[in-house]
């Protein structure tokens, strides 16, 4: 199993990611540089957080004119795992990759504190390991994070399932007073049609290790792991 | 080819809550500004650019515009160009 | 004098110091010359005042690498890492330009530990501000702009303090500390050595940004310094993340010599310093430096103070591969120089001398100043206990004010505006004592933290600065941790006066007591005068950041209660210390008396317990009695644990007052709970090292009661100290 980070000019959670991934999971990493175009053979591409091209103009809108992007979008579009955090979900929007866009949250202050995650989709590779309706405690760090799509492409999102998480209160409940941006619906994290392209704000990197306040970040690692260890092993 | 002065002003659209605008409105509010309706928060880029003339230059910015200046999603943009004194546009 | 009396106001240089410029050179400068000279004599930049005062303290010990002198201080941590670190002041830019000061303070100082060759972890803020509401522009403006330089530049900050007095209502104190980590084989020092050697200048153009922002930092703030204001520097965050990296690429070539960052002063300052420490002289060419702005004069790109620049000295004939590295992050860089061998800094125009000034006149040649000193006038600070009643009318009702007040309730509206957990190594967080960082891969912790109290140095600098070191290393112990060394920064008023001078001497005779008696050297630091609006100085504000080590993280304490049914006590001996108390203010409306006593030797042996007792796995919390006292103190680990406690009545007994064993600051106190089992080991090692410890009570439930004395819920306190900040 091999992961890809993407390291655009001003991301900050590639060496995180990495961290988890060697130390922590134990798998293989290959940092992708945004001027490069090969995925080196990653079975799991991240694009982590930081501000890319210093979140100029806005987060994420030029990151994604990088020769790397060309190659990332080809991969998902053959079904291979794209998983975005933070400032990656932001790309992953600007992309087209996923519908939507990530605007300045509603208190118009940077938030980094911990978040509630209620979990709607367990069927996919990255939540494998999880139940429908699990609560997750995994943090947020951004400024711009408020999950906006038009009337008619969240209906459509909703529609089809496409919700993956939501913020929630530690008992579960999905309710305004937990929503940290003012995202619509709640949305915390997203995932295309065909399941194999994951956005989130929050940062599950960050809860890969006891030391570091739990580990249900780690949960999703160890779920992307374990299924593509079954798929590698089966073909 | 001629100098223009191309701005560009990107908005949240309508639709879009714009918290920034909200709290400049309040702001002008708490100021004594009681005839404040609405506030909205923008952008405003200058791009100085050559091209064969007006038309041209137009076609270009506005390219600029949907690929990488707006996020169609959320914002509008709308634009002018103006020739310029290639002087000016010299010593920015 | 064929130079004018405006010329020199213009240069902060008096006619004095002129005329020594003309008898070192033994001629007049020119224009260019005399600005770089006169930025380079600026306080700023020189620390003319305070130098002879500097030399008192300790900057010596067996973990130092690096003591002052260098961009930052550095000392051995264990298994061939060193940490790296630096506080710096950003007040007058802060004052004028709230977000961009703060963060272009955050820039300076990241950049003075990346120039090391480290790699920045970790940072902390400590702030002052008039009161609220009315300070709440500038307090927004320096939270947002810190928050939105080291967001960007994914640095975690990690801690820091907020404080709010009427005396920082012109002047607020932005004072950032950034620490780094670089494996010891690979610091960096700003040496410009090897004759023949380059000077590459990388990172951002250079503009007019700026330019005698080091004269304005050492003139008070009055009425003409709109006008006189240098332009407002805006950081690039950015920029500065792609040079940090580019550096860190660069940390094990051979190719570089050393590096400078580019400060106060611009290329004057860096070029003059990496020359001035190498003993050598250096060549520039002016047109050579890369320019945002269009026909600046020679002047002007000497003196500019553009932001995320760094000078690196480089081997001759391999400045191709140090660029390549530059490149690759999108980084412009450009050769302006070369190192000399003749002890001048010569200023050329392609073909035309601009300025030749012998290096040691820009550096060690700057004449010191020594000032009247006189201490002010005390008597409406006098207090007579005696005077107010002993017992608190209704102490919920004053706990809970206390909880409330600005200076004492939660930073959390702070805090979550800064991300304090990139890097996946924060392993204590903002909100307790001292945060901690591990260095990955190892089980090493490095706990930091930033302390000042000007409060106390306004009642008695002397005591006011041992405090402020005593109660730093109480906050790195409260971690388990022992504290290491110090970085210091000394926010005061214009030295001109004889109090304000007094102030600094008094300040740094406690301070350097203090260092030596707890064995803490002070391995950087920086000094900002000239802290006055309209003839008013701020209260005397030394803030210590200090830097401690613990071996094995994992057996790191934290401030919050952690199980139900433990043993909490009180550390350490109470007096009738309310000089200056948070207490008196709130209760009684009185900010006046005696700060508390520190007895060092008392303090090392609190401290010696507290570090045997968590080394030994004892301890489940730790906790510093400090500002608001003992009840404070207990409350806030109640609130970090969401835990109550439940005791007998509390009593003074003795001479003690009541309100002093409540909200008294005396000092050398912690609050620690442990597991009944632990009882008789604490006690022990308690007659050990002859150390007091009461019995509080036990852990648990949802309020913080003393029986049939008085109680408090969880809840009631959370409330008013969520609410502080409004």
């Amino acid at each position: 199993m091999k992961f890809g980070v993407v390291v655009f000019p001003g991301t900050w959670s590639d060496r995180d990611c990495g961290q988890v991934i060697e130390q922590v999971l134990g798998a293989e990493v290959r940092y992708l540089w945004h001027k490069d175009r090969d995925l080196q053979g990653c079975d799991c591409v991240i694009l982590p957080g930081g501000f890319s091209y210093g979140d100029y103009l806005r987060c994420g809108a030029i990151a994604r004119f990088s020769p790397v992007m060309e190659s990332v979008v080809t991969f998902a579009e053959h079904g291979g795992l794209v998983w975005g955090i933070c400032n990656g979900f932001q790309v992953l929007c600007e992309t087209g990759l996923l519908p939507g866009a990530l605007i300045r949250n509603e208190a118009c202050q940077f938030r980094c504190e911990p978040a509630h995650l209620f979990v709607e989709r367990a069927d996919l590779i990255y939540t494998a390991n999880l139940d429908r309706g699990a609560v997750l405690e995994i943090p947020i760090s951004h400024g711009e994070g408020n999950y906006f799509a038009d009337p008619a492409t969240l209906s459509q999102i909703e529609q089809n399932g496409q919700v993956v998480f939501r913020y929630c209160q530690p008992d579960g409940l999905v309710v305004p007073a937990a929503n940290p941006n003012g995202s619509l619906h709640n949305i915390a994290g997203i995932v295309n049609e065909a399941g194999n392209v994951l956005g989130m704000m929050p940062h599950p990197e960050r809860r890969a290790e006891v030391e570091l306040g739990g580990e249900d970040g780690l949960k999703l690692f160890n779920s992307v792991v374990d299924a593509m260890n079954d798929i590698l092993v089966a073909s | 080819m001629v100098n223009y002065l191309a701005t560009v002003v990107v908005t949240l659209k309508q639709v879009v809550n714009d918290p920034q605008g909200l709290t400049v409105k309040s702001g002008l509010r708490q100021l004594g500004f009681d005839e404040v309706e609405g506030v909205r928060v923008g952008k405003h880029i200058e791009v100085r650019l050559t091209a064969e003339d007006e038309k041209a230059a137009r076609t270009r910015v506005s390219e600029m515009c949907r690929r990488l200046l707006a996020n169609h999603v959320i914002e509008d943009v709308r634009f002018q160009v103006e020739e310029q004194d290639a002087q000016v546009g010299a010593s920015r | 004098m064929p130079v004018t009396k405006k010329k020199l106001r213009e240069v902060a240089l008096s006619e004095q110091e002129y005329k020594r410029v003309v008898e070192l050179l033994d001629r007049q400068p020119n224009d260019v010359e005399l600005g770089m000279i006169g930025v380079l004599w600026s306080e700023h930049c020189s620390y003319k005042t305070s130098r002879p005062l500097l030399r008192r303290l300790p900057s010596s010990g067996s973990r130092v690498l690096q003591g002052p002198g260098e961009n930052a201080g550095a000392i051995d941590v264990g298994e061939g890492w060193a940490a790296v670190f630096k506080i710096e002041s950003h007040n007058h830019p802060s004052a004028i330009e709230p977000y961009q000061g703060a963060a272009t303070g955050v820039g300076g100082i990241l950049r003075d530990v990346a120039a090391m060759g480290a790699r920045p972890v970790a940072l902390l803020d400590s702030l002052r501000f008039g009161p609220l509401p009315e300070s709440r522009r500038l307090f927004d403006g320096v939270v947002s702009g810190i928050g939105g330089y080291g967001n960007c530049v994914g640095v975690p900050t990690v801690g820091g303090e907020v404080y709010f007095e009427p005396a920082y209502a012109g002047n607020p104190v932005v004072n950032a500390m950034c620490l780094g980590l670089v494996p010891t084989e690979r610091l960096r020092k700003a040496r410009a050595e090897g004759v023949g050697n380059l000077l590459l200048l990388a990172g951002a153009d250079t503009g007019r940004d700026g330019i005698h922002g080091a004269s304005f930092a050492s003139l008070e703030l009055d009425d003409s310094s709109e006008e006189r204001r240098p332009a407002v520097q805006v950081g690039n965050p950015f920029l500065e993340k792609c040079l940090i990296e580019a550096l860190q690429e660069l940390a094990e070539s051979t190719a570089v010599i050393g590096i400078q960052d580019l400060g106060a002063a611009g290329l004057t300052s860096a070029v003059a310093e990496a020359a001035s420490k190498a003993g050598s002289g250096a060549l520039i060419d002016v047109a050579e430096v890369p320019r945002r702005e269009q026909g600046m004069s020679p002047y002007e790109v000497m003196l500019s103070e553009s932001q995320e620049r760094m000078l690196l000295i480089v081997k001759r004939g391999r400045q191709a591969e140090v660029q390549k590295v530059l490149e690759r992050w999108d980084l412009h860089s450009a050769v302006i120089g070369m190192v000399t061998g003749d002890g001048h800094l010569d200023v050329v125009e392609g073909r035309e001398q601009v300025a030749r000034v012998p290096v040691d006149v820009l550096t060690s040649l700057c004449p010191t100043r020594t000032l009247e000193a006189k201490p002010p006038d005390h008597s409406r600070y006098r207090l007579d206990l005696t005077e107010i009643r002993e017992e608190p009318a209704d102490p919920t009702a004053t706990l809970l004010r206390l909880l409330a007040h600005p200076n004492l309730c939660s930073r959390r509206p702070v805090v979550r505006q800064y991300d304090h957990m990139v890097g996946n190594a924060t392993v204590v967080r903002p909100g307790g004592d001292a945060a901690m960082i591990r260095i990955n891969g190892t089980q090493i912790g490095i706990a930091m933290t930033t302390d000042g109290s000007g409060r106390y140095c306004e009642l008695d600098p002397y005591l006011g600065a041992q405090i402020a070191i005593a109660e730093a290393a109480r906050n790195i112990v409260a971690t388990g941790a022992r504290p290491v060394a110090i970085t210091d920064c000394l926010n005061f008023g214009n030295p001109d006066k004889p109090d304000v001078y007094w102030q600094l001497e008094e300040t740094i005779s406690g301070m350097a007591n203090a260092c030596r008696a707890l064995d803490l050297p002070i391995v950087s630091g920086n000094v900002s005068l000239y802290n006055d609006t309209d003839g008013r100085s701020i209260y005397p504000t030394p803030v210590i950041g200090m830097v401690g080590v613990i071996d094995d993280y994992s057996k790191r304490l934290e401030a919050g209660f952690k199980e139900d049914g433990d043993f909490v006590l009180l550390v350490g001996v109470t007096a009738n210390d309310l000089g200056g108390s948070h207490y008196l203010e709130v209760e009684h409306g009185v900010f006046a008396g005696r700060p508390p006593e520190v007895d060092l030797l008392q303090e090392r042996a609190v401290l010696e317990f507290i570090l045997a007792a968590a080394a030994a796995g004892l301890l489940r919390s730790a906790h510093d009695v400090a500002e608001g006292g003992m009840l404070v103190a207990l409350a806030e680990c109640c609130l970090m644990s969401k835990k109550g406690m439940r005791g007998p009545p509390l009593s003074a007994g003795g001479d003690l007052r009541f309100d002093a064993l409540l909200f008294g600051e005396t000092q050398g106190r912690f609050l620690v709970s442990l597991p009944s089992r632990s009882m008789p080991e604490i006690q022990n090692l308690a007659r050990k090292h002859r150390i007091e410890i009461q019995m509080l009570g036990m852990t648990g439930g949802d309020q913080l009661e003393f029986e049939g004395q008085f109680k408090v819920s969880l809840e009631e306190m959370e409330r008013a100290h969520e609410g502080g900040l409004g």
